[in-house]
């Protein structure tokens, strides 16, 4: 997966919980639960989404690291590097 | 032969305007059916029935207010003993002169339709049956909101029901929102709340007048009526945290546990071994509750509360709790809790984690004699066995009736909640 390609898997995703959710006017490393006014049980709803989109689970502790636009880039570019590796 | 009366829900509710029957004459109904939609100052609510039998006759209309415990229909066959006739029904006045009928209503409900959203073609707007019907081909999905459209709505008094969305699939967006804030008052007056198929009385404002001045009474009452003292500990989660991470590694991703959860369930355990502050204060004396009855103090960020209860709380598992949260939150926010979730609790609880604020001190609702509050998660400094380690802490707090419990008996629920959250492998 390319940085772009995870920056437009999160912003899909972000927009079913929040229909208007637009990436290109924030800070890459904004807060997203802030941002995006997310508590605690749609922060889950967005890990759960965003981890049957990439295809692969986000374990907890890989999931509190996702606060911002570039750690999701990061982890999900990364992350999706290793699994086809495996693969 | 019974009767089906206006229920109490919540212990501020003195009224209630009926706003609709899912039911008719001759319908036969069941213990727990939902029968009615009944709004309060705070929402509209589902109501159940508390018999089985068979309706006789419907003796309030949609939009008559009735005091608490007025009969609103005939039961036949049921168990309850006879009641008053009708005869003496007190009805208040009328909320909206120009409700649309039971029918509409029903339809608008069976059909999913948002009212609010509808302009009647009848005599002074009055909505037809034709009306619902024309939208409802293609049947309507309701739209999505975002969650910052419907938190601005909520802020600003915008019923969402008078918005249209320019999001994906009509979704409404912060924006249409900001666009209909900026609009003059709509010439339709708003007799729905978009949130859900079932309507409101009242239009926002009116609403959050009356969800206001019910707050003011009840909190008015507590801190003139009740000696509250207050107590507070600092309780180390690391365990609980530990805990909770080994049980969300086997967990599906999107029914993991959180923290809230977990907190719950120690507050509703410790009720059940402190029964002195769980129940309820009446005529200068302490009356215990049966069960744990736990109320889950939510916020609606319109500046309102509403209270849901977990009935029995003590007795579920962290996985149930955490269902039913998720549940009641959703819900609460939708406006579609049903009356049963609304009934009197035991004992109530503030979680203002989310709110990211350290500690929450409550006021008590009478006539409960306690309230636990929980403030944010943080990771802090913490002497471990001598050493100084980074611990994810919380503050609990407890406010309590002294008429009912002196401070030693507080002081033992704290405790049991520090202790049951170190021992998490025991929920």
């Amino acid at each position: 997966m390319t940085p772009d390609q995870a920056r437009a898997m999160l912003e899909t995703t972000l927009r079913e919980i929040v229909p208007d959710a637009d990436l290109s006017t924030l800070a890459p490393g904004a807060d997203l639960r802030s941002t995006f006014e997310l508590d605690s049980l749609d922060f889950v709803e967005l890990v759960d989404k965003l981890s049957t989109r990439a295809g692969f689970r986000i374990e907890e502790d890989d999931a509190d690291g996702l606060r911002s636009v570039e750690a999701v880039t990061a982890f999900l570019v990364t992350r999706s590097a290793h699994v086809g590796q495996q693969a | 032969m019974g009767d089906f009366r206006m229920p109490s829900l919540g212990a501020d509710m003195e009224e209630g305007t009926l706003l609709e029957w899912l039911v008719k004459p001759g319908d036969t109904v069941h213990r727990g059916d939902i029968v009615a939609v009944v709004d309060t100052a705070k929402s509209a609510v589902e109501v159940e029935c508390f018999d089985d039998g068979v309706i006789d006759a419907l003796l309030v209309d949609p939009g008559q207010v009735v005091p608490v415990g007025a009969v609103l229909a005939r039961l036949e066959g049921s168990a309850a003993a006879t009641g008053p006739t009708s005869a003496g029904l007190p009805v208040v006045s009328p909320v909206t002169p120009i409700a649309p009928s039971p029918l509409v209503r029903h339809r608008a409900h069976e059909l999913g339709i948002d009212l609010a959203a509808v302009r009647g073609t009848g005599a002074d707007g009055v909505l037809h049956r034709r009306d619902i019907e024309e939208l409802a081909r293609p049947a309507p999905t309701r739209p999505r909101v975002s969650p910052l459209a419907r938190r601005l709505a909520e802020a600003n008094g915008i019923n969402l029901g008078t918005v249209s969305g320019t999001g994906a699939g009509g979704a409404i967006r912060a924006d249409d929102v900001r666009k209909a804030m900026a609009a003059p008052a709509m010439a339709a007056p708003a007799i729905g709340q978009a949130t859900g198929p079932t309507m409101s009385g009242l239009d926002a404002d009116q609403r959050a007048t009356a969800m206001r001045n019910s707050i003011a009474a009840l909190m008015s009452r507590s801190k003139r009526e009740i000696p509250h003292y207050y107590l507070s500990t600092t309780v180390d989660l690391q365990r609980t945290s530990d805990w909770m991470r080994e049980r969300n590694r086997e967990l599906p991703v999107g029914e993991r546990l959180v923290p809230s959860a977990a907190l719950l369930l120690a507050a509703a355990r410790a009720a059940r071994e402190v029964p002195e502050l769980n129940g309820h204060w009446v005529d200068g004396a302490f009356r215990p509750a049966a069960d744990v009855d736990l109320g889950l103090i939510l916020s609606l960020r319109s500046g309102g509360l509403l209270v849901p209860v977990l009935a029995a709380a003590d007795t579920l598992d962290i996985s149930q709790v955490m269902a039913l949260m998720r549940d009641l939150t959703r819900r609460a926010r939708a406006g579609r809790l049903r009356g049963s979730e609304l009934s009197q609790p035991s004992i109530s609880v503030s979680n203002l984690g989310d709110q990211g604020v350290e500690s929450v001190i409550g006021v008590i609702y009478p006539p409960q004699v306690a309230l636990i509050g929980f403030g944010a998660v943080i990771p802090r400094p913490w002497a471990v066995d001598g050493l100084l380690g980074i611990r994810p802490l919380v503050t609990v707090t407890l406010a309590a009736d002294h008429r009912a419990t002196d401070a030693a008996i507080g002081a033992r629920l704290l405790k049991t909640i520090d202790r049951i959250l170190q021992t998490p492998e025991e929920t």
